[in-house]
């Protein structure tokens, strides 16, 4: 054959083996940080001086660690709520808005009965009502989305703004303190989260939400249910699944858990609300979910690695003069690199006529006989 | 008190501008069966890098910096940014298959990086606010037609008092749909989004249609953020001025039914929700909720294009699926 | 001698990861002859003719044209050596038209004058007897109208290759017929023709010579009129095989489901079920005949709860219970109330199994809600899924491997063991048998004929109108949602039930 002859073969990977799907992962991380390294030049600076910054002003001082928890705890939370909402291909890019609804329901209620309820009574309700607030806000597009099948990725997008503009409204109006301060005072005592080893307690709920998020996905009927809409909505009707009832439940679900998210970013952290109080936590919590393969626990990871980048990327910008939305863009790599990664799990290149190839015998028989050789002593083997 | 139509219908055709690019680019996308939520990002790149383009050309040339250069510089730095943007995309999504979903998203984040990074990175090297010199701003959002055309009554400050970019975008979106529905490669362009294997296997090359749509698209897409940029926000880089503005234009396809010529009054009908509360106040609406009308216009129109199917009315068939001829 | 063959393979070989689909074939086709390509389902017959309609490329060997070693990378190069595939899955875009379907990819004119192109189109369907309106929507036509659309874009092309790929699975026996004469019209016309089936009584009365691949091999070649079908099944199978399915008379039947006026209206309004009455009897096999789409699919669904329903009934009797009404209740309820309703949909993958998930994970689909509380229960499903591996012998590396990656055999063993062994009182399947080979298919037929015995009412819809008339005790025959009839198998013929699908009391009434 000539020169002609399409060169690179495309075939899918059989049984890719966990040890190289991470090595294939890793590379794509490192890939991702090389490439990172041409931003820092583009804004004149020396990447290994650059990631020492980053490194050091995340993690050097023990200010920098506190930092970087805080800010990992509403990206886990958020990203932790999203998962289901993913593995049920619910495209929910709303968990923004369901934050500032969240948090503003804890507000009402700070500011209305902070002075006159002690904490114990307060803080759960604040949380109850966030949960609440938040559960509506995503339960809203799913009904539609139901019903009727509105695109939900938009619909929770322009629910993101309508919130952030609710909130804004309020904290000009309503809610105001002192007249055209255009700020909400500060919550009182009793409606503040309290803190363990220094940092607001928001962060143990977190890992609460993580073990039980990875229960419920994995060993009850409702992740069961999730999986299998997920996968595809014509077998779940099959199977005699609700589909609109696990759809409205599941988005409640994810809505609720990112409200009581915007409870513990206003009560733990901020102490007030504002209308940036979600600050791209819902939108940065995709792609946590997403990096972590919805996997709970790869969460916890990312969410810390987050956490570090953007404390690292604020030192940057004082001390090299490098935007801080340069973390912005080192995430985006990160996605790229990673969703671009996976081809090379899923598929595996090679040059046409490397195959080896036995001439006789019929590959078939010989490939369904080991196969099932192979799994008399392999069953217990588990897909997560 | 009698209430200025004319000028409430200039201000949203001004408005719109950014909005037809954007939703027009899209619509060449995901007639490719692309589906590309990064219209957000590839907006705030192609307003950075557009302005960043006729910022550099202004310090360079000075005193001697001719307009209509500057218009064509940051025309085409924010067009290749846009065709970069979906090059990205199009590469995770057609070569490596990747979830459109999730690389729309990433590319939204990496792009509002990218567009928030070169503008700030160009404050800081100036140290101030960034902006071109009055002539060149002029030259962007100056009307195009001749003063006596403009005079004419009524029609003349609808028609003819807009600046190159609206005329530009007309056009664009006209092209589109001449294209798409009186040429050869405009309905092979159809066929990949509605079903890629047949188009395969009537020997049209999915793979590069669906290169050359997306990057197309995103590259027409870009420009709408630069024209915000230069035009609405007066050539200067505001950390959150884009903000939303991609994710309405996405909104706007489905609105507009995936038909290019919608696109021009999908686009007036949205840039005058976007500035009502400025041209028409009420007393008993709070700008802070006067704001978010178009959000809420945006999720009805949503609502209701969903509610009533029409076969017309249907996305491109494989609108967001990969297409690989299976090679199990 | 200068070789004259219209196409010749020599040494084909085509991999899928470690399994041949093709190995080493040496085949030929001369001009103005029509081949018939007989092979079961995964012979690797559709991979062979994809390389030479350039959809995939050989791993080694080559293609000759007229003599002359080819090069087909793509369509394009296909169509450029005048050769045109009409694929088993229609290649056409529902949204367009007629002509415009028939031009996609050709080159011409960057402005399209659809008018010159239907005529051309005109002009082609004179010639060779079609009858097709170009401006006709695909999404409007019937499927011996698709075909035909088919046909016509190879010819426009200009093809002297044509490769039909079970052209025949979709027609009514009549269809079919009308599709011979076009073939034998082609065929006088100077075109050379490979047809890929495995229907025997077809390639006997179509075929000038017969090309037999077993295994991705190529057995032999020989010509119609010096073999038979008891030979050639020989060839295709490898061995002697008797396939005969055992037809047991049905004794004690008692009436199980009783469906009476059954209306089902589509989201347009469309009746896909219109006034549908039978009963299917506890120990029979009632098969379901009818052109594809004549609410085949509606009607199991209807039945299992799946389809709202516009009006009339569906009562079920099951042993020694009182008769109940089905209309109205959900998948669930149906299932709660102790009716156990199996069914094998049509699309296995895409609405009877989740295909990401393991052995077990599918079989949850029928027990996860039988446990009590709020976690699910693992341990019964996952035996179950031991069970189903060892009964049918399911080639799969491990229980919990994902299905989608099984081949469509073993997936379709996966999903009747599941239904199966809730021990049903009625089981219905629709194309149980679609892209299974011959043995497979007749593990699944015998099944069915188990469950028979067993007392189950067994509703089998089918595509294969002699498996129909073999497997089956009476056949209902749909046509545009309406029963035009119910037969009995035993003594009706393909002619009758193809003149009943294609019209209901002797009127025509097609979609």
């Amino acid at each position: 054959m000539n020169e002609k002859t399409p060169l690179i073969h495309i075939s899918k990977r059989e049984n890719a083996d966990k040890r190289m799907i991470w090595c294939i992962r890793l590379a794509a991380f490192i890939v991702a940080l090389l490439l990172s390294c041409l931003i820092f030049m583009a804004a004149g600076a020396n990447p290994a001086e650059a990631y020492k910054t980053l490194i050091t002003g995340a993690l050097g001082k023990k200010s920098g660690i506190k930092q970087v928890v805080k800010t990992a705890t509403p990206l886990l939370g958020a990203a932790i709520a999203l998962a289901p909402c993913f593995k049920m291909k619910f495209w929910n890019i709303g968990a923004e808005g369901q934050i500032t609804v969240g948090a503003m329901a804890a507000a009402f209620f700070a500011i209305n009965f902070g002075k006159n309820w002690n904490s114990g009574l307060l803080l759960p309700v604040m949380g109850i009502a966030a949960m609440l607030m938040g559960a509506f806000w995503a339960g809203l597009p799913a009904i539609f989305k139901a019903k009727w099948k509105t695109n939900e990725t938009l619909f929770t997008l322009m629910l993101n703004y309508i919130a952030i503009g609710i909130v804004g409204w309020l904290q000009g109006g309503p809610w105001e303190g002192k007249q055209g301060s255009q700020v909400i005072p500060n919550f009182a005592p009793a409606a503040v989260l309290p803190k363990v080893f220094g940092v607001h307690c928001g962060w143990i709920i977190v890992l609460l939400l993580v073990a039980f998020i990875f229960v419920y996905m994995n060993y009850t009927k409702h992740g069961y249910e999730i999986s299998v809409l997920g996968e595809s909505e014509n077998t779940a009707r099959y199977a005699g699944m609700n589909v609109t009832k696990i759809t409205v439940r599941t988005a409640c679900l994810s809505g609720a858990i990112c409200g009581l998210v915007g409870f513990m970013v206003s009560s733990g952290a901020n102490q007030t609300l504002y209308a940036d109080v979600a600050d791209g936590v819902g939108f940065t919590a995709i792609t946590v979910a997403w990096l972590a393969q919805l996997n709970p626990f790869a969460m916890i990871l990312i969410s810390l690695l987050f956490g570090v980048l953007s404390k690292g990327a604020s030192s940057m910008q004082t001390g090299l003069a490098i935007p801080s939305s340069v973390s912005s863009i080192i995430k985006g790599l990160l996605l790229f690199c990673l969703l671009g990664c996976e081809f090379f799990i899923n598929y595996k290149l090679s040059l046409r006529h490397s195959e080896e190839k036995n001439s006789t015998t019929s590959k078939t028989e010989k490939a369904a006989a080991a196969q099932r050789a192979d799994s008399d002593n392999n069953n217990a083997g588990k897909e997560v | 008190m009698s209430f200025n139509y004319i000028g409430l219908i200039k201000a949203a055709v001004l408005n719109g501008t950014p909005l037809l690019f954007g939703t027009s680019g899209e619509i060449l996308t995901e007639k490719s069966g692309n589906l590309n939520l990064g219209v957000e990002g590839l907006m705030f790149m192609g307003g950075a890098f557009g302005l960043c383009g006729a910022f550099v050309y202004d310090n360079i040339a000075g005193d001697s910096a001719v307009g209509f250069i500057a218009v064509a510089i940051a025309f085409i730095c924010a067009f290749l940014a846009g065709v970069l943007g979906s090059l990205i995309f199009s590469f995770l999504t057609v070569t490596l298959r990747a979830n459109q979903n999730v690389t729309g998203l990433a590319l939204t984040i990496f792009g509002t990086g990218v567009g928030q990074f070169v503008g700030e990175l160009m404050r800081l090297k100036v140290g101030g606010n960034v902006s071109v010199s009055n002539s060149l701003k002029s030259a962007f959002s100056g009307a195009v037609f001749p003063k006596a055309m403009q005079k004419i009554p009524v029609l003349g400050e609808i028609l003819f008092s807009y600046n190159f970019f609206v005329y530009i975008g007309v056009v664009i979106v006209v092209l589109m749909w001449w294209f798409m529905n009186h040429t050869r490669k405009g309905l092979y362009l159809r066929a990949v989004g509605e079903s890629p294997s047949t188009a395969d296997a009537a020997g049209i090359n999915v793979t590069r249609c669906r290169y050359i749509a997306t990057c197309l698209g995103g590259g027409i897409s870009a420009l709408g953020g630069m024209v915000h940029t230069m035009t609405i926000a007066g050539c200067v880089w505001n950390h959150n001025a884009l903000a939303g503005e991609g994710w309405v234009a996405v909104a706007l396809v489905i609105f507009c039914l995936w038909r290019p010529l919608n696109a021009i009054w999908g686009s007036i009908l949205f840039g005058g929700l976007l500035i009502l509360y400025l041209r028409l106040p009420l007393a008993f609406l709070p700008t802070q909720i006067y704001k978010i009308v178009p959000y809420i216009a945006t999720a009805v129109v949503l609502v209701i294009v969903s509610m009533r199917r029409r076969r017309e009315d249907q996305p491109p068939e494989s609108l967001g699926l990969n297409y690989f001829r299976e090679e199990r | 001698m200068e070789n004259t063959h219209a196409v010749e393979f020599r040494g084909i070989s085509k991999y899928f990861g470690d399994v041949a689909a093709n190995d080493d074939v040496d085949l030929y086709l001369d001009k103005g002859v029509i081949m018939s390509l007989l092979g079961e389902n995964g012979s690797g017959k559709t991979t062979l003719m994809n390389m030479l309609a350039g959809i995939y490329f050989p791993d080694s060997g080559e293609i000759l044209i007229d003599g002359k070693p080819v090069m087909i990378r793509s369509p394009k190069d296909a169509f450029e050596n005048r050769i045109g595939m009409i694929h088993q899955h229609f290649m056409l875009v529902d949204v367009f038209t007629a002509a415009e379907n028939i031009i996609l990819g050709i080159d011409g004119a960057e402005k399209l004058d659809l008018k010159v192109i239907a005529d051309k189109v005109r002009e082609i369907s004179e010639k060779y007897g079609f009858e097709i309106d170009p401006n006709k929507k695909i999404y409007d036509m019937s499927v011996s109208e698709k075909q035909t659309v088919e046909i016509i874009k190879v010819l426009y092309r200009g093809a002297d290759i044509l490769i039909l790929d079970e052209p025949t699975a979709v027609l009514t026996p009549q269809e079919t017929e009308k599709l011979f004469n076009v073939m034998r019209a082609m065929k006088a016309d100077g075109k050379s023709i490979i047809i890929i089936t495995h229907k025997l009584n077809e390639v006997m009365e179509i075929s000038d010579v017969v090309a037999v691949l077993r295994k991705g091999k190529h057995i032999a070649t020989v010509r119609t009129n010096e073999t038979s079908e008891a030979e050639l099944t020989e060839m295709m199978v490898g061995k002697k095989v008797e396939l005969n399915i055992y037809r047991a008379e049905p004794v004690d039947i008692k009436p199980r489901l009783t469906v009476a006026g059954l209306t089902c209206k589509d989201g347009n309004g469309v009746a896909r079920l219109d006034d549908v009455g039978f009963i299917a009897y506890g120990g029979e096999i009632l098969g379901i005949a009818g052109i594809a789409g004549s609410g085949q699919k509606e009607l199991l669904e209807a039945v299992a709860g799946l389809r709202r329903i516009d009006s009339g009934s569906i009562i079920y009797s099951p042993e020694g219970k009182h008769p109940e009404e089905l209309v109205g209740k959900s998948p669930m309820e149906i299932k709660d109330a102790g009716v156990a309703l199996a069914f094998v949909p049509e699309d296995r993958l895409g609405m009877g199994l989740v295909g990401g998930m393991g052995m077990t994970g599918n079989m949850m689909l029928r027990s996860w809600n039988k446990s009590k509380g709020f976690f699910i229960d693992k341990k019964a499903p996952r035996e179950l899924a031991e069970q189903v591996y060892d009964f049918l012998e399911v080639a799969t590396p491990d229980i919990e491997y994902p299905v989608r990656k099984l081949s469509g055999g073993n997936v379709q063993k996966v999903l009747v063991g599941r239904e199966i062994a809730t021990s049903p009182s009625v089981l219905m399947s629709a194309y149980a048998v679609r892209g299974l080979d011959i043995n497979t298919s007749y593990v699944i037929y015998n099944l069915m004929a188990d469950q028979k015995k067993k007392g189950t009412a067994v509703i089998f819809v089918g595509e294969d109108l002699d498996v129909l008339i073999d497997l089956c005790d009476r056949i209902l025959v749909l046509c545009g949602g309406k029963v035009s009839g119910i037969v009995d198998a035993r003594t009706t013929t393909k002619e009758e039930i193809g003149l009943l699908m294609t019209s209901v009391g002797g009127e025509e009434n097609r979609r």
